[in-house]
């Protein structure tokens, strides 16, 4: 067996056909045999026998299925590091709200995977750890797997796992997913506490989910939510089982379709696979809305003021005297800080810091960053209108398929277009999921993005189905 | 009538503002639940949250937020039922997060004023800008080793109530007495200890100085101030600099200072090009504050008494002076204690001026000797009463009340015991007085004649003679008048 979903693989260990020890071991020996992916920061065999001898069987999809989990969500039994020097060799000594959901209901640990430096990038190639290498590339020429959670989304692609946690902050789930040729799903704003998982940019940074396939992302998502008090920008709201209530029936639902997501210079291999899901979905009997997203094209730079600008704060505290690295080249306080911030945080780090620090400074908070919020809330408008012509909206995922490494690296514009059909969403705080669906010319996959309401995670899951069962 | 300072050619005027910084009086900290307690043992009380751990975040803890709301509507201040936590930005060792959580554009509470009383009866309004909610710091402390710097989180995270002044104050004095009052208001409250030693409370002094009539000066703000004693002498020590060097010709630099407490002089904190820039900007980790109608209406019922109220009642009601309800109503435990000895005792309403007499001088005094708060007072307000009462009824003598009071100190007994015990019962009866009056009569003959020719300053020493010689009881008033009688 190949142990490809966590529906069937759950059905084999309740059924005895496979023992939890065995199936780890299975994942245990594929991840050995790619460890040149790069997908896994921390990846230690003892530590998940540690795991096993004292496992204790919970009644339910996740016991005993192998996961995999981004390095920015702190956890007590492996070390945690944001894929920064500056955390290189932090251990918590507390366990993340969302990992906690998924220890108690009895899942496997297999390790971190692999990310952009605290999620700040798109290719996964400015990890302290070094980049991931996307499974679906041919040996001579390596593609990037998308970012930040690169490492999730390839090992979920090269069956490293059976699911994985990821965190999205203006595409990190959606683009790498979309990359890999799997479903990444990021919730609504505030439905998955964020307790414990490495701040990069507050009001947007939401915890989310790789898998195979769309039933096994609702199952993992379902065990992620929920209310929590010590996360005070989490909602409290019901939440219903997604899997049961999967409804693949698209009759008259209305799709909407945003103009503003046509954007010019973007592929015909891209528009192409999006068109085919738009007549999939009419071909169910949906209705088809040509809608507009008037501020569509400002998200982009609004978000690249919002994000820095709570990074630069949020990053404050690794500043060498608590924990983390610590610069050994000091003579002073102020020294202290500035060389182990130099030394401790990569390129890109320090980019958004700097343009955080500036977008935030006297005399400039009123252009930038309060500006910034006023179009949020206008792409936010934006969003709440088009829902109220139609069910869900369908766009690309990304502007293209995944590149190869080193490609983007000297214009750090040319990466950030990488999130511009992700962000606006981010920015609004809805739920989004990229689900594969075509190819590009090169035979690379690319999927499709589905937006819905604030906490309407089920007709996101139900059209994200549909379309998974009706991809010709 | 202002309080001028004469200049070399000219009067001066002081101007001050204060920012006072209150620590809230509560359990556990503004966003986290470790707890507040002062003097732990280092780093004992430090969450993870404290030590801004990767992950952690803010919860707002909220009892601070009724404790603040409770000392804006003390403050006869606007309570905002909208208001905003923000992020100010710096590096400090001793700021876990690299940035404190405060309120910048919308406190919780706005406007207000507070009364203060000068002594020769008249009072003042000081206008207050606004009280927000912060978070206090960590502690560095560098004299623990020679060449390295611990870092003491306990402090890291407890709530502090920043009160801002409109530069209203016009002199040390002035200033002294708006800190006095506010921190009487904030311990009549129940909101903050009021503990200057411990830290519980500090302040900013603003300060500029300008020709009367004149705009406001450049100013100057002088740093964390924690004693009143401080407050008086760093503003003396400023105002004089700022005049003389405006006098010699020059600028006044607006400026952060620090009070050298040794040497009572202020100097400069950081130069120019170390001005910080905050950035400011809304927490993304908090949501805005929104608070109901109903919260605020259900913390004015919990209001207890305020002085100012207190005082207008001791004056109209209890016909005390305006200087005697000031000293009784500056600390609550004290006005607190004088209001059961009326409560018990409520014959004692017409004497309530010798209550506080009482009060204010012997208790005062007695219990400062020995170092003891009114609070544990080993004479009980209902003991006081009884002993004020023996006084009022001409059952002993103020002087007899006196030993009386001592013995009360230290044994506590009860007055009315300690007086049957030893007999001083009061002597009010002629006759007995009139046979102590003969016995000494008859003992200085000499001296009864001498008052007879005219030596009438005699009369003194016939009274203390008697006096002695009754061991202190018998009624002065009769004595005197017998005395006066059988010596005519």
């Amino acid at each position: 067996m190949e142990f490809l979903t966590i529906k069937e693989t759950a059905k084999s260990i309740k059924n005895k056909k496979i023992s939890i020890n065995e199936l780890s071991e299975i994942f245990i020996k594929r991840i050995n045999q790619n460890l040149d992916l790069n997908a896994y920061i921390y990846f230690n065999e003892d530590n998940i026998h540690q795991q096993l001898s004292v496992h204790k069987n919970q009644d339910n999809l996740l016991n005993g299925i192998p996961l995999a989990i981004k390095d920015l969500f702190c956890t007590k039994s492996m070390p945690t590091t944001a894929a920064s020097k500056i955390l290189k060799d932090f251990k918590p000594t507390y366990e993340s709200f969302v990992t906690q959901k998924l220890l108690n209901k009895g899942s496997i640990f297999l390790g971190k995977t692999n990310c952009d430096e605290f999620a700040m990038g798109s290719a996964n190639t400015t990890s302290f750890f070094g980049n991931v290498i996307n499974p679906l590339s041919s040996k001579d020429k390596p593609l990037v797997p998308g970012g930040s959670s690169g490492g999730s989304a390839a090992a979920v692609a090269a069956k490293l796992c059976l699911g994985a946690t990821g965190t999205d902050t203006g595409g990190s789930i959606r683009q790498p997913a979309s990359f890999c040729g799997i479903v990444g799903i990021k919730p609504t704003y505030g439905l998955c506490s964020r307790w414990g998982i490495v701040a990069f940019s507050s009001s947007l940074d939401q915890a989310g989910i790789f898998a195979n396939n769309v039933d096994d992302s609702a199952i993992l998502l379902q065990s992620i939510a929920g209310y929590d008090n010590q996360d005070s920008t989490s909602t409290d709201v019901k939440i219903p089982n997604y899997l049961e209530s999967i409804n693949t029936d698209m009759l008259g639902k209305v799709v909407g379709i945003p103009e503003e997501y046509n954007v010019k210079g973007i592929p015909e291999e891209v528009s192409i696979v999006w068109e085919n899901a738009i007549k999939q979905l009419e071909d169910g009997g949906a209705k088809i809305k040509r809608l507009s997203l008037p501020h569509t094209k400002y998200a982009l730079p609004t978000y690249y003021i919002i994000a820095p600008a709570e990074a630069s704060s949020n990053l404050a505290r690794y500043d060498g005297v608590k924990y983390g690295f610590r610069s050994e080249n000091i003579n002073s306080l102020d020294e202290m800080y500035e060389m182990t911030r130099r030394e401790g945080f990569g390129k890109e780090v320090k980019r958004r810091v700097l343009i955080g620090t500036y977008v935030l400074s006297a005399g400039y908070y009123d252009a930038y960053y309060l500006k910034a919020q006023k179009v949020r809330k206008l792409i936010t408008n934006d969003f709440m209108n088009a829902f109220k012509e139609c069910d869900f909206i369908l766009t690309p995922t990304a502007p293209s398929a995944a590149f190869p490494i080193g490609e983007k690296e000297d214009d750090p514009i040319k990466m950030y277009l990488n999130d511009v059909f992700t962000v606006p969403a981010s920015l609004a705080g809805i739920p989004g999921i990229s689900i594969p669906f075509g190819k590009s010319k090169e035979g690379l996959p690319l999927g499709v993005q589905i937006l819905s309401k604030h906490f309407d995670e089920q007709t996101i899951f139900n059209a994200a189905s549909y379309l998974e069962k009706n991809n010709a | 009538m202002p309080n001028l300072i004469k200049g070399k050619n000219n009067d001066w005027e002081i101007v001050i503002g204060l920012e006072i910084h209150a620590q809230v009086k509560s359990n556990s900290k503004l966003f986290s639940s470790s707890p507040t307690k002062f003097g732990s043992e280092p780093n004992s009380q430090v969450s993870l949250v404290d030590a801004a751990m990767p992950g952690m975040l803010p919860v707002l803890n909220e009892y601070c937020i009724k404790q603040a709301v409770k000392t804006g509507l003390g403050l006869n201040a606007n309570i905002n039922s909208y208001s905003v936590f923000d992020r100010k930005n710096y590096f400090y060792a001793d700021l876990p997060q690299g940035y404190q959580i405060s309120q910048y554009k919308y406190p919780i509470v706005g406007k207000g004023k507070v009364t203060i009383d000068f002594k020769d009866g008249s009072s003042k309004d000081i206008r207050i800008v606004r009280l927000h909610l912060e978070q206090d710091a960590g502690k560095s402390m560098h004299d623990q080793n020679p060449t390295k710097t611990y870092v003491d989180l306990n402090r890291s995270g407890v709530a502090l109530m920043e009160i801002v002044s409109e530069p209203d104050l016009r002199s040390a004095e002035e200033a002294a007495l708006y800190i006095t009052k506010i921190r009487t208001i904030l311990m009549y409250l129940d909101t903050c200890d009021g503990n200057m030693q411990e830290g519980s409370l500090r302040a900013d002094v603003n300060i500029s100085v300008r020709e009367p009539g004149e705009d406001y000066g450049t100013r100057c703000e002088i740093k964390n101030l924690n004693s009143i004693k401080f407050i008086k002498q760093a503003i003396e020590y400023e105002s004089k600099r700022q005049i003389q060097l405006i006098e010699e010709g020059g600028l006044i630099e607006q400026n952060t200072l620090l009070f050298n407490t040794q040497t009572g002089k202020t100097k400069p904190m950081r130069s120019k090009e170390e001005a910080h820039d905050y950035r400011y900007f809304p927490d993304p980790d908090l949501l805005p504050l929104e608070l109901e109608n109903i919260f605020i209406e259900n913390i004015k019922n919990e209001i207890p008494e305020l002085p100012d109220k207190r005082k207008k009642r001791y004056i109209n009601n209890l016909q005390l002076s305006s200087y005697d309800a000031s000293v009784l109503t500056a600390e609550k435990e004290v006005s607190d204690y004088f209001d059961l000895v009326l409560e018990t005792h409520k014959e004692l309403k017409v004497s309530a001026k010798l209550v506080a007499n009482w009060i204010t001088s012997e208790l005062f005094s007695i219990l400062k000797k020995n170092e003891i708060s009114i609070n544990n007072s080993p004479i009980s307000a209902d003991y006081l009463g009884q002993l004020v009462l023996l006084i009022t009824t001409d059952k002993i003598s103020g002087k007899i009340a006196k030993d009386v009071f001592e013995e009360m100190f230290n044994n506590k007994n009860s007055p009315n015991e300690i007086v049957e015990k030893k007999g001083l019962i009061q002597v009010s009866d002629t006759k007995e007085i009139e046979i102590i009056i003969d016995e000494i009569l008859n003992n200085n003959k000499e001296k009864v004649s001498a008052y007879k020719s005219g030596k009438t300053k005699l009369l003194g020493f016939f009274v203390g003679q008697s006096m002695k010689l009754s061991q202190g009881k018998a009624n002065p008033k009769i004595l005197n008048e017998l005395l006066l009688k059988k010596l005519s």
